[in-house]
């Protein structure tokens, strides 16, 4: 396959206008699947299960087997098409999306057609600079998952030259959502960074709801990037490519961005788009062609006649409403208030994605500054340097508990970071650190006393010299004192205490 | 033991429940009788071979002083849509063959815990598309009454069975007739309950929303009891009904008496015309209805102008569903699978369905693809929906008036074997009374009504209730059956001949 | 409406179920076919727009089960009937095609 030409960036935005439109898929957590109560392995609880052991009779289209919706699905559902701004149907109805797969158990998947659950909502997205932009959403729709297809011999993993492939039902039915975007205007520049932030956007929506463990890297929530380009000044929509499946916040950003400069130096030379999905490569970071859209896209769908039509009560959608939790956008608003952060400071906190972290540790009663300065340099360096979450490193309240001791004079910044070490090896609380490493400051004055006599001894001329005046020499004493008590003394208590011994 | 399987399963019930007789020398009266017979009739695919053992479990239980449900005991032929898992389901297709469900269908787990005792699978046309038998892929089942003919299908298997006196009573499914109008050929009764009366979890779906499994008998007790059992709710079927269901053998027994049939009001549908049935099924149809008057009932002529788009609608809905429902069979998961050497997946899986579905079942799955494709399917398939709210429209009309609708059960009799199967077209309308039944989704019974005069040949009277209203069946069908028996002198399958025996008890093995 | 129904229609619908009909098959099926669609189009006569369809014969609307496990299959269960598995899955010959 020939390397595509690809446009600089820039003269693509300059010659064209990008459109995006987005299909995510989220894996909702549920304790069972969407249409059987198979255990659900995208519930964390069962993650990393053998092969076909989450599987009942309907999951794999045994001859008979029926389907039943679940009921948390469907509360789930509701959650988040309010999240999501939009309207609730009074009733919404399942169809049947017929298409044969080896991964689709019964060859039709169970889906929403023409009756989704919610439709026509709005999602606030925050940019890196903290400028926000509106995605308008169509639809969310409840579905059902396929299976899993591993493809063996030829070369590894792919379907091209593979020589069979392996059959595991136990992803199918698991719950999904299908959230479409409509067609998304006016990103121009932005549009690979906007990419990342809705996905981002619809992550943390997810997370606040708990409605899914939505870990990209497990597929809990996938996009499809659809990206069409039109020349300056042309009304009519160019044509589109779906890039399917890609599962990383920065890969969305970097496959809008690969096919804004793809079809650019297309349509530049005068060729045209074909509609397709295309699959996107992590490593050589570039889309290639997939499926052309056909004829034999002939879905044939129809109402499913084993499934009744969902109607939700008013009642209990005002309920799901109440129980929303703030919208991610407004919370990072208020936070900011409420933390009196300048704007670099609260956008760093929001990029390193440790806005929870903060809140929780100013929540266990730190102040929002201190909080801030633990996880954004000393535990966000340990992360960095381990490569894990620095989430995973330490909770909130044990950040909390630390500076408590800062403050109330114990430890001293220094002796705290030895601490935090402590704790992050799991040696306890830090409390329980202090205790065990004995790295708490001395604050008994008598032995303070009896090191700057030892210290005084050794430098007799100090005393003098700062009854002259040169109060700086005092910090020749200070420095002995603090390197006899192995640093475990209160620099400004010792200072005190020897500028006292002066004045007598 | 011959008198044992002349019984009817109460009085074998009865019986059983008196310890004048045990359920292995029951179990082992109809074993014999299959071996005997069975192979000329052919109605079942598969014959338990454990049936004795759970016979003799259920005689110890028995003994032990455990309180038994009404027909413990007593012997069940199973159709081969119902999955089992002890033995094979094949629903009449050689896709399936020798395929063993890892679960029970809901009515077999519901009549397994009630101590009856599975005999076998009956055949049945393939995926229980057709109305004759002719269409499994396992050869026909032959009607009792004359083996050159067919025993009406889908369900000839479990209707030949209770005929040939194989089995008491047994499991069938309704999606257009396949119950009522194999009983109608047979001189059987077989009844479609209101959708979702019976759960259809594990019933190997045709058309998901036309479906329902419902009991084939001799007798409308026996229907009864059987319906007594399966019914209900099952919250593994989500069309399934919550309403509580009054006892239906009660029902059964007060009609019984014939108090029912003081001002009945009996509705006739003015579209089906005498002209559309042979001679001797409108007589005897025309003779049921003067014997119910004599009793006491109103006949009230009623108006159905939609009736004649049933057959046209039902022949969308269902292969349009089915060819979704059918889609399962692929060769990845279970069934049969023929290699194609070099081939893709795609290549197998096509190649596998081309092999293992029969014609008839080839044709339904195209015409319903091609139903359900883009741009056809408003004219067809959303038609055909629409047609189902005029025919319920009609029903409701009629029901205003009247507290039960009778038709002859099927237009003709028993046809030859091989009559009418190179015309699907032919063939579809064997089921124009019976359909708009299935398309309103309200409960049907067919029982005998006499023997056509000028073949000899069994007649059923079809009696239509509304939604929810199956007692009313049991109780009217009760009322005219005490009625047309005692004027006939004894059961109307007394007049069947004889069957050969065509091997020794020992026979018969498979 | 009425569509002429012609081989190639059939042969496409033919791909559409996955079955591989061949050219005997075709013909034959293309006239039973066009028969049975002449008598069935009619129900397009009084499927007027004011009349709504009807999906289920029994209206019922949120028909739910509660969110607990249960019901599973046993692996030797799922696979009993497989026609050729392998490492506890379903074994399918090469795919060519990509998901939906
Ligand atoms: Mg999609
Ligand atoms: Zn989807």
């Amino acid at each position: 396959m020939a390397k595509a030409a690809l446009m600089d960036f820039d003269e693509a935005l300059e010659r064209f206008e990008p459109v995006l439109g987005f299909e995510v898929h989220v894996e909702l957590n549920t304790e069972t699947k969407m249409f059987s109560a198979a255990a659900n392995p995208a519930h964390e609880r069962n993650h990393g299960a053998a092969p076909n052991t989450l599987v009942a009779p309907v999951d794999m289209g045994l001859p008979g087997s029926l389907p039943v919706v679940n009921e948390t699905a469907v509360r789930y559902s509701i959650s988040l098409g309010l999240a999501l701004g939009c309207s609730i149907a009074p009733s919404s109805r399942f169809a049947r999306k017929n298409y044969f797969y080896p991964d689709l158990g019964k060859n039709y998947q169970i889906s929403q057609y023409d009756e989704p659950i919610a439709f026509e909502g709005q999602v606030e997205v925050e940019l890196a600079d903290g400028t926000t932009f509106e995605i308008p959403i169509e639809r969310a729709h409840m579905e059902e998952d396929a299976g899993k297809l591993t493809h063996m011999g030829g070369a590894t993993g792919r379907i091209q030259g593979a020589e069979y492939s392996l059959v595991d039902y136990n992803r199918a039915g698991v719950p999904l959502v299908e959230i479409v975007t409509k067609p998304i205007f006016g990103a121009e520049k932005r549009a690979p960074e906007l990419a990342a932030a809705y996905v981002r956007a619809i992550r943390d929506i997810v997370i606040g709801l708990g409605i899914s463990e939505a870990r990209m890297e497990r597929g809990n929530l996938r996009c499809d990037a659809n990206v069409s380009l039109r020349p300056r000044g042309q009304e009519k929509l160019g044509t589109r490519t779906e890039t399917k499946n890609v599962n990383s916040m920065r890969s969305v950003e970097r496959a809008v961005r690969y096919e804004i400069q793809r079809q650019a130096a297309i349509l530049a030379e005068g060729g045209s788009i074909t509609q397709e999905t295309r699959h996107w490569h992590e490593d050589t970071g570039t889309t290639s062609p997939g499926r052309p859209k056909s004829d034999a896209d002939d879905y044939r769908y129809f109402p499913e006649p084993d499934l009744l039509p969902v109607a939700p009560p008013l009642a209990l959608i005002e309920s799901l409403r109440e129980a929303l939790p703030e919208p991610p956008a407004v919370r990072r608003r208020r936070l900011k208030a409420d933390w009196g952060f300048a704007d670099i400071d609260f956008q760093g906190v929001v990029n390193a994605g440790l806005l929870n972290e903060v809140e929780a540790t100013v929540a266990a009663g730190a102040s929002p500054a201190s909080a801030r300065k633990w996880w954004m340099s000393e535990i966000s360096r340990i992360a960095n340097a381990d490569g894990v979450e620095a989430s995973s490193l330490v909770s909130p309240a044990s950040v909390a508990d630390l500076q408590r001791l800062v403050d109330a004079g114990t430890l001293t910044d220094k002796l705290a970071r030895q601490v935090l070490e402590g704790v992050i090896a799991g040696e306890g609380t830090p409390q329980e650190v202090v205790d065990a490493r004995g790295l708490a400051v001395v604050s008994d004055d008598d032995a303070l006393i009896a090191a700057i006599d030892d210290a005084l001894a050794a430098q007799p001329d100090v005393l003098a010299k700062i009854r002259d005046g040169k109060v700086q020499a005092a910090g020749a004493v200070i420095g002995a004192v603090m390197k006899a008590m192995r640093g475990q003394a209160d620099a400004a208590r010792v200072r005190e205490l020897v500028l006292e011994r002066a004045a007598q | 033991m011959s008198e044992i399987i002349r019984l009817t399963a109460a009085e074998l019930a009865a019986s059983l429940a008196a310890g004048e007789v045990s359920s292995v020398e029951a179990t082992q009266a109809h074993l014999d009788r299959i071996a005997a017979v069975d192979g000329d009739v052919h109605a079942f695919l598969h014959v338990s071979d454990h049936a004795l053992d759970v016979a003799e479990d259920i005689d110890r239980r028995r003994a032990a002083g455990e309180q038994l449900g009404p027909l413990a005991g007593v012997p069940l032929a199973i159709k081969d849509v119902l999955v089992t898992t002890d033995m094979p389901s094949t629903s009449g297709s050689k896709i399936l063959e020798g395929f063993l469900s890892p679960y029970d269908a809901t009515v077999v787990a519901r009549s397994r815990a009630a101590g009856l005792v599975p005999l076998g699978k009956t055949n049945m046309d393939e995926f229980a598309m057709g109305s004759s038998t002719e269409h499994s892929a396992y050869g026909p089942t032959r009607n009792p009454w004359d083996l050159d003919r067919i025993p009406g299908g889908s369900g000839g298997g479990s209707a030949a069975a209770v005929a040939a006196f194989e089995a008491p009573i047994a499991l069938g499914s309704d999606t257009g007739g396949s119950i009522r109008q194999p009983a109608h050929v047979t001189g059987t009764v077989g009844m479609k309950p209101t959708y979702g009366g019976v759960s259809r979890f594990g019933a190997i779906a045709l058309a998901s929303s036309l479906d329902q499994v419902g009991p084939v008998s001799r007798t409308v007790l026996d229907s009864a009891l059987l319906h007594d059992v399966i019914g209900g709710h099952d919250i593994n079927d989500a069309t399934s009904l919550e309403d509580a269901w009054p006892s239906f053998a009660a029902a059964a027994r007060e009609g019984a008496t014939g108090a029912v049939l003081k001002g009945l009001k009996v509705g006739v549908i003015r579209e089906l015309p005498d002209s559309g049935f042979q001679a001797g099924v409108s007589a005897s149809f025309r003779a049921s209805l003067a014997l119910l008057e004599a009793h006491g009932a109103e006949i009230v002529e009623v108006s159905a102008p939609h009736f004649e788009y049933g057959v046209a609608a039902y022949y969308l809905i269902l292969p349009a569903e089915a060819s979704s429902n059918l889609a399962k069979f692929d060769s990845v998961r279970f069934g049969l699978r023929v290699d194609v050497p070099g081939g893709t997946v795609v290549d197998v899986m096509a190649r596998s369905r081309d092999v293992g579905f029969g014609d008839e079942v080839k044709r339904r799955i195209i015409l319903g693809t091609y139903a359900l494709s883009a741009g056809y399917y408003d004219a067809y398939y959303g038609s055909a929906q629409k047609v189902r709210t005029l025919i319920q429209r009609d029903f409701d009309a009629a029901f205003a008036d009247v507290d039960v609708i009778a038709t002859p059960s099927a237009p003709t009799t028993a046809f030859r074997l091989g009559e009418k199967i190179d015309d699907p077209l032919q063939m579809y309308l064997n089921d124009v009374t019976t359909i708009p039944v299935n398309l309103a989704g309200v409960p049907g019974i067919s029982i005998p009504s006499g023997l056509a005069e000028e073949d000899g040949l069994p007649v059923g009277i079809q009696f239509i209730a509304p939604a929810r209203e199956d007692a009313r069946l049991y109780r009217v069908g009760a009322a005219l059956e005490a009625l047309l028996v005692d004027s006939w002198g004894g059961p109307l399958l007394d007049r069947a001949p004889a069957l050969r025996h065509a091997q020794g008890p020992d026979g018969g093995n498979r | 409406m009425v569509s002429e129904i012609t081989p190639d229609l059939v042969r496409h619908l033919g791909v559409l179920a996955r079955i591989q009909l061949d050219d005997h098959e075709v013909e034959r099926l293309t006239g039973q076919l066009s028969a049975i669609v002449d008598n069935i189009a009619k129900v397009s006569e009084v499927a007027t727009p004011d009349v709504p369809a009807t999906s289920h014969p029994i209206p019922l609307e949120n028909v739910f089960r509660p969110d607990v496990v249960g019901g599973m299959l046993t692996v030797e269960q799922v696979l009993q009937n497989a026609p050729d598995a392998t490492q506890d899955r379903f074994k399918v010959t090469a795919i060519l095609g990509e998901e939906q």
